[in-house]
């Protein structure tokens, strides 16, 4: 069965592996300079141009599975010279053009940028063309492309541009770190910062969990990933590879959904504020509506933050499908609770450094949420967890959530409710299409995920989010 | 006295929330918040038979239905 979706992701994978090899050994120092030798081995390249460019760009992925460019704020980086410098000149005519009699691309286009030559084939005058997409619409022949760039088409936030040197530029101020453009760049340019050999640091110090217990934070949408194996080997294998217990992260969404729902009828309007792409979102493009975000911390840091409670001394890593969650960890809110955020494509990459072959492994348990706080894994279940929390607490307010999943539906929601016509009080936003189990940091992408995420949550031992949360509620008055 | 009760997920499924319930309701009902400090944690890394209890330093495995009876022989009698 495929562990995951592209080539790219694999060669990510097995610089990964590579490098968590040699920092459970402690060799990583002594070794890391033949870490793209040991990947091209050969003389015959099979990527770009020759095995030494492989070898250098190589050379950049292992920088970034050590924590990337410390300079650079932002989780995501580019590397430059992977970059293909890609055709971004818009819309082109290309030779598909039969140079027919009808001209609908002339008569469509309203700048006048449309010219034919003595064989009647279509031309596009770029000084005129404002890139409307008209010309290639009408075109019965599918003559007329758009060039743009993988990433550029893949950044709904437009934060992508393209520097003097032809190479792709992430502009930190507008970057929401949803990681779609590492997702889509077809050669793998683009990467997010990994943060694994804090992991490997935090679980070889802690002695077996006798100097302080190392806690796995997973999110409820590994329950579409892993599918070669079963969801209880994994968890076998975390504690296999030295984490003391697993706990869900959808525990901490029940939390979550329960305040907010109250604090939705207190308010009586609020946008979610679980996804941190979605909130980051949010507060560069509509400044004005950052007052709506919910108060509430996200699933991740509401379960890290008791979880600290507990116990003072708990190191914290979360494992779940998404690059922005790495961004989260870095602020003020979050920092305190959560000491280390990794991707599945990370933890594929952390199993098979310790040749844990999961599959082989007995089924440990793992269930501590409620139906409701699993389903946060896809489009609708947060709104569908405050309905049912409403309920539960029996507050008469009647919600009229906006399901929003993709940055391009969150922005149009966000913009109705900036000119106060949204019909809806409240606006689930996630960056993802199709919410978390549409993150960049999965190992893989289907149709059957959302089916997994609601078969998952119908397993659940607990039935409503009431029952999930009473056991910390009774133990601490302050839930 | 401290008594904390296993929350993790193989003692969740075996009760934990019931043995909290039971032990908080007891503790009340003989007034002896004040005496007794309730608290959870997620796994003791001693998984057996039934929830994983600690009284102090005393290691039990508690069920929903012996709850009452390890209330009355372990708290009860000894705070």
């Amino acid at each position: 069965m495929r562990k995951f979706d592209t080539k790219v992701q694999h060669l990510k994978y097995k610089v990964l592996r590579e490098v968590a090899k040699q920092a459970w050994a402690g060799t990583l120092l002594e070794n890391v300079l033949d870490i793209p030798k040991l990947i091209v081995p050969g003389k015959t390249p099979t990527m770009r141009c020759c095995v030494y460019k492989e070898r250098a760009i190589l050379a950049e992925r292992v920088k970034i599975a050590m924590g990337g460019d410390k300079d650079n704020p932002n989780v995501i980086q580019v590397i430059d010279i992977a970059c293909d410098e890609c055709p971004a000149s818009g819309y082109e005519v290309t030779d598909s053009c039969r140079g027919c009699l009808a001209h609908r691309c002339e008569d469509v286009c309203k700048k006048g940028a449309i010219s034919f030559d003595h064989n009647h084939v279509a031309h596009i005058d770029k000084s005129k063309c404002v890139e409307c997409g008209m010309c290639a619409t009408v075109c019965p022949y599918s003559a007329i492309v758009n060039r743009k760039r993988p990433c550029q088409l893949a950044c709904k936030v437009k934060a992508i541009s393209i520097t003097e040197s032809n190479a792709a530029a992430i502009d930190n101020e507008n970057c929401i770190q949803c990681g779609a453009c590492v997702y889509q760049c077809p050669f793998g340019a683009i990467s997010d910062k990994s943060f694994i050999l804090d992991a490997i640091d935090l679980l070889k110090n802690s002695n077996g969990n006798k100097d302080y217990k190392v806690y796995a934070v997973v999110a409820p949408s590994i329950s579409s990933q892993f599918s070669y194996a079963k969801l209880g080997q994994v968890i076998t294998g975390l504690k296999e590879m030295g984490f003391y217990t697993v706990i869900e992260a959808a525990l901490g969404a029940d939390m979550v959904a329960q305040a907010e729902s109250r604090e939705l009828a207190e308010k009586g309007f609020l946008t979610s504020s679980c996804c941190p792409a979605f909130v980051r979102y949010i507060k560069k493009a509509f400044p004005k509506l950052e007052e709506y975000v919910s108060h509430n911390p996200s699933p991740m840091v509401a379960l890290a933050k008791y979880l600290k409670k507990t116990d003072p001394s708990a190191k914290v890593i979360f494992i779940g499908p998404c690059t922005a969650k790495k961004g989260e960890a870095q602020l003020e809110s979050a920092k305190p609770f959560v000491d280390v955020v990794l991707t599945f494509e990370e933890l594929q990459a952390l199993f098979d450094s310790k040749d844990i072959n999961i599959t082989e492994l007995a089924e440990d348990v793992l269930d501590n949420a409620s139906y409701f706080g699993r389903i946060f894994a896809r489009s609708g279940g947060l709104s569908d967890a405050v309905v049912q929390a409403l309920k539960e607490q029996e507050i008469d307010y009647q919600v009229n959530p906006v399901v929003c999943d993709g940055i391009e539906a969150c922005k149009k929601a966000l913009l109705l409710k900036s000119r106060n016509v949204l019909q809806g009080n409240f606006i689930e936003g996630m960056a993802c299409v199709g919410g978390c189990i549409g993150g960049a940091g999965c190992l893989t992408h289907g149709a059957k995920d959302k089916a997994e995420v609601d078969k998952y949550g119908r397993e659940a031992f607990e039935k409503t989010i009431g029952d999930a949360v009473a056991v910390l509620q009774l133990i601490d008055d302050s839930i | 006295m401290k008594v904390t009760v296993c929350i993790g997920s193989s003692c969740h499924i075996k009760g934990s929330r019931q043995v909290v319930e039971g032990l908080k309701k007891l503790i009340a009902e003989n007034n002896l918040g004040n005496k007794v400090e309730l608290g959870g944690t997620f796994c003791m890394g001693k998984c057996s038979q039934y929830v994983s209890v600690t009284v102090d330093d005393n290691f039990f495995t508690v069920s929903p239905e012996t709850v009452e009876n390890f209330f009355n022989t372990e708290i009860l009698a000894k705070v």
